[in-house]
């Protein structure tokens, strides 16, 4: 979206996809009630004409500068790499977007869209809050009626976020069913959808969900892997970075930096989940290692599941990664071997977070901070590296758990 | 039911399932159909058979038998509640299948196994096709498998002679229609409104019109459902459609009444109920 960014090499296999069907090899896809396949296919008749149109662009580039604040800057953290003793480490500051993290990208996109589809009110879910506040802070700003659908849990984990789209204008809808999480706000989202589609646009807030969501979520978030990469090449003199690591919940912030990367065959990628309180089937939202190839909600990817087919709860002390499926193109990318994903305990998250306070005078969000945690891991011993960092949002809504895993600062 | 076997050549062809024996009947006797939707193992996989039973004394002509799942996106919360209780029940597709089984002892009630795509994934395709028609079921909708993916399933469930059924929408444009009535058989399930399962107080205004568009798309028969609850729902959708689907309904039943040793008496009567609705109505 910048213009000062220079070619990308092509992976073309990457590039290409998703297939006609919003396919990612096997996955991804489109497995919806039958009414809305037709209001898919008009989102993205519309969504395909606006992306090749300079006016969609020139207002996209606009808002994305003005409104949200950026570029946003690649940010070398010295004194963390420095006290890691290996890798250089860069962190993307998605963290310095206006709401406090990458999900107003998508949410500028999203909603000119819908102004040019000609809907009148927008609904979202949320699980950490960040994705409501983003579609709320955009609602105010296009003049839509919102509705943010927020399991109870997540409500009350991110008390403050529930706080802030309201007061925004925003109508936060709790949901009482199932886990009361991400999970069960998209669902009931996708039930409001169903029912309302002629007036109403459905602004979901991660690469996930039935097609066209997981292309049109990437291609707006890849605003940021664009730029980091023709950052950090300004300053390497054209030499790509060696490692990028992000975390993975619906897989957003990860896509959005890694696919401009893709053919940059020489650069790893690695996702982070969230490795919770355990290896046990609910204590974690690590999708890669303990789920299986299934559907939920409206895609085919890897999905947290019991053996007779059910959705498995899950846990994350970050309520943005604590989702039970995961965006179809990273299990692509993970079939295929490109990007390799990992996982990282509320435990290290936390302690990760803590340290880039200390260091960096920066407070990540519990999400970012599951990336944080990977580098601190890879950092020692990689002399010579550079490791850029998806730091995919700030922290101020997570201080209220930072305080109840930290008494003694309280002290 | 037994004066109309003599006039029902469609039915004599080997092959024939009892679904589509079933709408033959329908039509050689002029009569409308009406499906039963209950959700297996609520109030617990031990009553299944039982409440099937009370739905075929009261006239139902086809059973559908939901598979509970943790995430129904397109049920309202009626059928949200009940799939909760089955689940935490014990219910699984194993439990239907053996419910299934059990039924075939007794009735040979028309009966279409109905899920969400995930729990029938993961018990396989070739294998659910296999299990469910040795446990005697007549056939599938799965509600989240859309016929562009939809090719391995319809082949694993032809191989046994066991209907797929697809559904149409007020959206559904009418090529994609006709598609989706040719990958079905046995019949097209018709959604009457938008938005998710759960009883509404009128028939919606979509209703109608979807049930003629159909018509010009496909010979196979036609039932409506979503939203249907009441005999004035089915007095209305009699003079169009083949069959009308009641869910919602007979699962508010199922919560209120789930301890009552009488359940399957109750759903009878709102069988009954219904079965007037739809009956002695010329076809339009
Ligand atoms: C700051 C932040 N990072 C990451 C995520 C995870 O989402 P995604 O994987 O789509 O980037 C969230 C979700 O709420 C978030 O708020």
């Amino acid at each position: 979206m910048t213009s000062s960014v220079s070619p990308l090499s092509t992976d073309l296999a990457a590039r290409k996809l998703p297939d006609s069907l919003g396919r990612f090899g096997a996955y991804g896809g489109r497995y919806v009630p039958e009414i809305l396949v037709e209001p898919l296919d008009r989102l993205e008749a519309f969504y395909r004409e606006a992306k090749d149109d300079p006016d969609f662009q020139a207002e996209m580039r606009e808002l994305l500068r003005q409104f949200a604040g950026r570029a946003t800057p690649l940010y070398h953290a010295k004194r963390l790499s420095e006290h890691l003793g290996g890798a250089a480490i860069y962190l993307k500051r998605e963290d310095l977007l206006h709401t406090g993290a990458h999900k107003i990208n998508n949410c500028l996109g999203q909603a000119i869209l819908a102004r040019r589809m000609g809907k009148s009110r927008i609904i979202a879910e949320t699980g950490a809050g960040q994705h409501g506040v983003a579609a709320a802070t955009v609602c105010a700003l296009f003049g839509f009626p919102c509705t943010v659908y927020m399991g109870l849990e997540d409500m009350r984990r991110q008390a403050l976020n529930v706080f802030r789209m309201r007061l925004l204008g925003a109508e936060v809808a709790g949901v009482d069913t199932g886990s009361r999480t991400l999970k069960d706000a998209i669902s009931e989202a996708m039930r409001d959808w169903a029912a309302n589609f002629e007036t109403t646009h459905y602004l979901l807030g991660s690469a996930l969900g039935p097609h066209p969501y997981p292309l049109m979520v990437r291609d707006f978030q890849s605003v940021i892997g664009v730029e980091a990469r023709a950052q950090y090449l300004a300053i390497s003199n054209g030499k790509p970075p060696d490692l990028l690591i992000a975390c993975v919940g619906g897989g957003s912030n990860a896509i959005g930096l890694f696919h401009p990367f893709l053919g940059d065959e020489s650069v790893r990628m690695v996702g982070v989940e969230a490795g919770g309180r355990g290896a046990g089937l609910g204590d974690h939202a690590a999708r890669f290692t303990g789920g299986l190839p299934g559907v939920l909600q409206g895609t085919r990817s890897y999905v947290l599941q019991d053996d007779d087919g059910q959705i498995a709860p899950t846990h994350s002390v970050s309520a943005g990664l604590d989702y039970a499926s995961v965006g179809p193109e990273h299990a692509w990318l993970r079939d295929r071997g490109r990007v390799a994903y990992t996982s990282c305990s509320d435990g290290d998250a936390i302690a990760a977070a803590r340290m880039l306070s200390r260091l960096e005078g920066i407070i990540p969000a519990l999400e970012s901070a599951h990336a944080v945690a990977e580098a601190v891991k890879r950092a020692p011993g990689a002399q010579g590296q550079t490791f850029i960092v998806n730091l995919s949002g700030r922290g101020d809504k997570d201080i209220g758990i930072f305080r109840e895993n930290m008494p003694e600062l309280d002290a | 039911m037994s004066a109309a076997a003599s006039i029902e050549p469609a039915a004599a062809n080997l092959g024939a399932t009892r679904i589509e024996r079933a709408f033959a009947r329908l039509q050689a006797e002029r009569r409308r159909g009406l499906i039963a939707y209950i959700t297996a193992g609520d109030p617990s996989p031990a009553r299944t058979v039982e409440l099937i039973l009370g739905l075929e004394r009261g006239g139902a002509d086809i059973i559908e038998l939901g598979v509970p799942f943790s995430d129904p996106i397109a049920d309202g919360p009626v059928i949200q509640r009940a799939s909760d209780r089955a689940l935490k029940a014990g219910t699984t597709v194993k439990t239907v299948l053996r419910s299934i089984r059990d039924l075939r002892r007794r009735s040979a009630m028309p009966l279409l196994v109905f899920s969400y795509l995930n729990p029938i994934l993961r018990y396989g395709f070739e294998r659910f096709a296999e299990d469910a028609a040795a446990a005697g079921a007549d056939g599938a909708l799965l509600t989240d498998l859309n016929i562009e993916e939809a090719e391995p399933y319809v082949a694993a469930m032809r191989k046994r002679n066991l209907d797929c059924v697809f559904l149409a929408s007020q959206t559904t444009g009418d090529k994609r229609l006709a598609e989706i009535a040719s990958l079905s058989s046995g019949f097209v399930y018709l959604v009457s409104t938008a938005g998710v399962t759960g009883a509404r107080e009128t028939l919606s205004s979509s209703a109608l019109p979807l049930i003629q568009r159909a018509r010009r798309q496909t010979n196979l028969p036609l039932a409506i459902g979503f939203g249907l609850s009441k005999r004035e729902h089915m007095q209305a959708v009699a003079p169009y459609a083949d069959a009308a689907v009641v869910g919602s309904a007979f699962m508010r039943v199922v919560e209120r009444h789930g301890e009552d040793a009488g359940l399957g008496e109750r759903l009878a009567s709102l069988a009954r109920d219904l079965k007037q609705g739809l009956a002695a109505v010329s076809r339009k």
